[in-house]
Formats: structure tokens, C-alpha cells, sequence
């Protein structure tokens, strides 16, 4: 089993598998969320469904509706398991604080290098690890 | 974090609980980002247009209002909302948005938040002052407050914004700290930009470079002092390309000449051609227009000046909508501009935003699909709603919406 430490986490502990790209994230911009699927024509994961993956991704984009639309995501149960960053930005933390959505951001690895696509992961925000336990 | 005894009585719900809930959720994002306390802000500004919030959100809002004592106790504005109620039905946009925008709007007024609707609150309400702590929504207010006028705010997303609006605080992080707010990259620039449209190309371009929230840009050899609105297209774009909060410009900006060290390398070189490429990209993907749009910002009294003076004698064959402020169009009325534009067939919206509007419903509602507008910012949005979209000068947009077809 692999760790990796993060600077910060916020959220429940959650297991899932990883839907990783070394693209950015923001559900304004990048997500048809009626779908639930990355809908931005240019985004490396166009065309996939998220709902249920955890997310391993590069860095937060975009502007601040995120903020409220990972609530609404919520509230519809079309939503991923939790997201993962190298950089995070104000509005990713401020929406999951409302959403009470998992989250985990700052590594000393490049992390959407590190996680296979597809593997079987574990987010612990307690202590902000992420934890790789299977392979895809 | 450090809280004083006024918090920790918040904390303590002695403050009503819309303001406990408020300071526990300054809390986890402060703690987040190892916040050391909180400091006072005298505005905050909500982004909360219903697509974003959609019913959990409105409903979530509407439960807070209902508690006893809930009301901002600071001066608390908002951001463009979902709809134009005047113009809903031209728009094709359904009863129950409407339904929703009424509700919200219900909900804010209940809080005492002043339904200000506009993106461009630094031009038409109060600016803020160099030193000034805000807590700003909308990342093109936050990054022109921080980097135009000098004052401090991070991007406060709708449910922080209106969290400061109860306490009058936010967390003391990001670019509320000196430290934070020196430059990281260097930008050169060879060709200081004429058109709005390429100050927005200008600033995706830069903010692509940048590409995340914590590097802040200088940007070196812009050779004369722009306008309001130039810098408003600039830092709207930057601010939407790469998530960047704040801006140096040498030379035009108040923090610059401290904020920029002079042995920064050089991250890149922007030549006219690289704009020309930028824009260019975009063109590339349609030739026929079903809409144009004048949004995102929300155009000034002068940007709207100028798109009836295109218009005059002209005739629109597709859509035309120009969307201002709720601030700016009785002026705009008052003194022809509105009835200019509309007398050649376009539409003067106010008070909400063509992104932030139900902007995928409109789409299958009306047939639209390419897009053509001078905002750069609309043409990194709109892809994901399923338009293609071009950026084109004012000019070229007025003459593709009264030919159908982009001159080449």
C-alpha cells in the first residue's frame, strides 16, 4: 500500500476509484452536471462520468459557483466520491466546507502522476493521507 | 484559529445562529489554510445566481433567513442573477428559473443583502480603497479590486461571501497577507492592446501561463495607462483562464513597483501575434453565428455607448443581447443608448449575466450554438455548456449579427 501525505483535508473518509487526469477542475466550467459527466470539449477527461469517482486532478479553475454547486451536485446525488489536488484555490475549500464534501490538496509529488487511473483509493482527512489499495 | 471575545460569542450562537453557522464555516475554510484569525471587512459581494444554487441552494438559503435575527451587518451586495425578468420570455427561459430567481431574491432581502445584481460593482457602486479588506465574489471583481484598486480579497465563493456578510469578517489568508501579494512570474509584453477583445485575449493568454490561484503575475512593457474597462476585460480574462486573484501591471497599478522584484526572470514574451493566435483558435470553429452577446462583464455606460454608434443605421438579422448593470441602464435609457441599440433589432438586458442565466437551457430553447462576443472570459465558459464560441472585436461582432456570418 502506498501513502501519500498532503498539506490539508477536509471531509469524511471515503474509498473509491480514481478518474485521473492532469487537467483542472471546476464545475462551471468543465461539467454537464444534469449528466453528471466533464462536458469542457478541451478537458482531458471529456465525455466520462464522475459521479461516484474520486477525482485526481491538477488544479482548481475557473470562478467561484463552485462554491455553491458541489451542495447542489450533492443535494442530486450526482456527484463525485471526493476530489483530489495538487493546488487547491479558495472556492474547491469553501464549497466542500458547505457541502461537507472530501477533499485533499498539497503533495510533494506531482499526485495525478503518482495515482494509476482506475486504482482503488482512500482519502483519511484526519490525517490528510491519501492511500492507494489496489491497482487498477 | 485566534478568535476575540465578539467571535467567540458568535461562536457561542449569542449572535443568532445564521451567524454561528457563519463563523463555523469561516472556521473549516480558515482552518484549511492555516488562517492564523480572522480580520474585519467593510463589503462583501454574493455570487448566487440559481443554476449555481439550484434547490438545495435555495432552499438552504431560505432556512437561514427564517432564523431569528438573521441580517448582515455589513454593507453586502450581489452579483448578476439568473435572469432578466423583463426579458425571460424573449430569452425562452422556463417558470420554474424565474420561480427559483424570485425565491432567492426573497431570501437575500430577508438577510438585508442589497440586490445590486452587478459584476462591475468597482465601476458603479463603491470601489474599494488601496488597503481596503473585502470579501468579493465573482473573479472578476476580486482580481480588479485587487490589482486596479489595491484592495484585499481572496475569491469568496456565494456561501463564504455571505458568511462575511454576517460576521463582517473572513479568514486572514491568501491575498489578505502582504506577503502573499508579491509577484511570482514576469510577463513581457511587445504590443499594448487597443481593442477591449484583446485585452481579453491578453489576459487568457497570461492567466494560461499563470495557471493556478497562488501566482500572481507582473506584467512588464504595457506603454500607456489603460482604461477602466480595458483592465476590467484584462483582469475578468485572467482571472477566468488561470483562476488568478491578483495582478501587477508596471507602470498602471498601485502595488507594482513594490510588489515586482526586478530579478524575476522572464516567463514568457507576448508578441501581437500571440494575440492574433489566441483569438484566432477560436474563429477557427464556426462561420455562421447564431447569437452574439455583449456580457461577462457586464458592459459599462461607455462600452454601451459605443455598441450603438455600430448599430446606428444598421439592422440585426440574429440575436444581438448587450447585458449591463441594473446601475447603468437607467442611464443608458435616460440618454438614448437603449433605444438606439434596440431600434436596430438588439436586446439591453440588466442585472443578470448570459453565463450565469440558464446558459445551456437558453442554447436547446433557442437553437443557439456559435456564439460570437468580444468577451474572452464568455468564450473560456461557454465551451462546457455546449456553444462554440468565438472572440471577435465589437466591430466584427455587430457586422456578424446583422449578416448572420463572420466577415472574414
Amino acid at each position: 500500500m502506498t501513502e501519500f501525505q498532503a498539506t490539508a483535508a477536509m471531509g469524511k473518509r471515503v474509498q473509491g476509484r480514481a478518474l485521473v487526469a492532469k487537467d483542472g477542475f471546476s464545475a462551471r466550467y468543465d461539467l454537464d452536471r444534469i449528466a453528471g459527466t466533464f462536458s469542457r470539449p478541451e478537458h482531458k477527461l471529456v465525455g466520462q462520468s464522475y459521479v461516484g469517482r474520486i477525482l485526481v486532478l491538477d488544479a482548481a479553475k475557473g470562478g467561484v459557483a463552485t462554491a455553491w454547486m458541489l451542495h447542489e451536485m450533492a443535494a442530486r446525488k450526482v456527484m463525485p466520491a471526493a476530489l483530489v489536488l495538487n493546488l487547491i484555490n479558495p472556492i474547491m475549500v469553501q464549497g466542500a466546507a458547505l457541502a461537507d464534501f472530501t477533499m485533499i490538496s498539497g503533495f510533494a509529488v506531482d499526485i495525478t502522476v503518482e495515482v494509476p487511473d482506475g486504482a482503488l483509493i482512500e482519502i483519511d482527512p484526519e490525517t490528510a493521507v491519501l492511500r492507494i489499495l489496489a491497482g487498477a | 484559529m485566534q478568535l476575540n471575545d465578539e467571535e467567540q460569542a458568535m461562536l457561542a450562537g449569542e449572535a443568532g445562529e445564521a451567524c454561528r453557522w457563519a463563523i463555523e464555516h469561516q472556521l473549516r475554510v480558515g482552518r484549511y489554510f492555516r488562517a492564523p484569525d480572522l480580520v474585519r471587512v467593510s463589503q462583501a459581494h454574493i455570487m448566487a445566481d440559481t443554476e449555481s444554487l439550484g434547490v438545495a441552494g435555495v432552499e438552504w438559503l431560505e432556512r437561514l433567513a427564517a432564523r431569528p435575527g438573521s441580517q448582515v451587518c455589513i454593507p453586502t451586495i450581489t452579483d448578476p442573477r439568473g435572469t432578466d425578468f423583463a426579458a425571460a420570455a424573449r430569452l425562452k427561459q422556463q417558470e420554474w428559473m424565474l420561480a427559483l430567481e424570485r425565491r432567492a431574491i426573497a431570501a437575500f432581502q430577508a438577510l438585508g443583502v442589497l440586490m445590486t445584481d452587478t459584476c462591475i460593482n468597482y465601476q458603479t457602486i463603491m470601489p474599494a480603497v488601496l488597503g481596503e479588506h473585502m470579501a468579493y465574489g465573482d473573479t472578476g471583481v476580486v482580481i480588479y479590486t485587487n490589482s486596479v484598486l489595491g484592495a484585499r480579497s481572496n475569491f469568496e465563493g456565494g456561501p463564504s461571501a455571505l458568511a462575511a456578510g454576517l460576521t463582517g469578517r473572513t479568514p486572514r489568508y491568501g491575498y489578505h497577507l502582504p506577503e502573499q501579494r508579491r509577484a511570482t512570474l514576469l510577463v513581457r509584453v511587445d504590443h499594448t492592446p487597443d481593442a477591449l477583445h484583446d485585452w481579453g485575449a491578453l489576459g487568457g493568454i497570461v492567466g494560461r501561463i499563470a495557471g493556478d490561484y497562488w501566482q500572481v503575475p507582473a506584467v512588464v512593457g504595457i506603454d500607456r495607462i489603460p482604461g477602466s474597462d480595458e483592465l476590467k476585460h484584462f483582469g475578468a480574462a485572467l482571472a477566468s483562464f488561470g483562476s488568478v486573484a491578483l495582478f501587477h501591471m508596471a507602470g498602471v497599478t498601485p502595488e507594482a513597483d513594490a510588489a515586482i522584484d526586478p530579478s524575476l526572470p522572464t516567463a514568457a514574451t507576448i508578441t501581437a501575434a500571440d494575440i492574433a493566435a489566441f483569438q484566432a483558435a477560436y474563429l477557427n470553429r464556426i462561420d455562421s453565428v447564431d447569437v452574439v452577446v455583449f456580457s461577462s462583464p457586464q458592459l459599462s455606460l461607455f462600452e454601451l455607448r459605443t455598441l450603438a454608434a455600430m448599430l446606428d443605421g444598421r439592422r440585426t438579422t440574429v440575436p444581438l443581447i448587450a447585458i449591463t448593470s441594473p446601475q447603468i441602464k437607467p442611464d443608458a435609457d435616460r440618454s438614448g443608448i437603449t433605444g438606439r441599440i434596440e431600434a436596430a433589432g438588439g436586446l439591453v438586458l440588466s442585472g443578470m449575466c448570459f453565463y450565469q442565466s440558464y446558459a445551456r437551457e437558453m442554447a436547446e430553447a433557442n437553437g443557439w450554438r456559435n456564439l460570437v462576443t468580444p468577451s474572452a472570459k464568455l468564450v473560456n465558459i461557454l465551451g462546457g455548456y455546449g456553444y462554440r464560441p468565438a472572440l471577435l472585436s465589437m466591430q466584427r461582432c455587430v457586422d456578424a449579427a446583422c449578416t448572420g456570418r463572420i466577415a472574414v
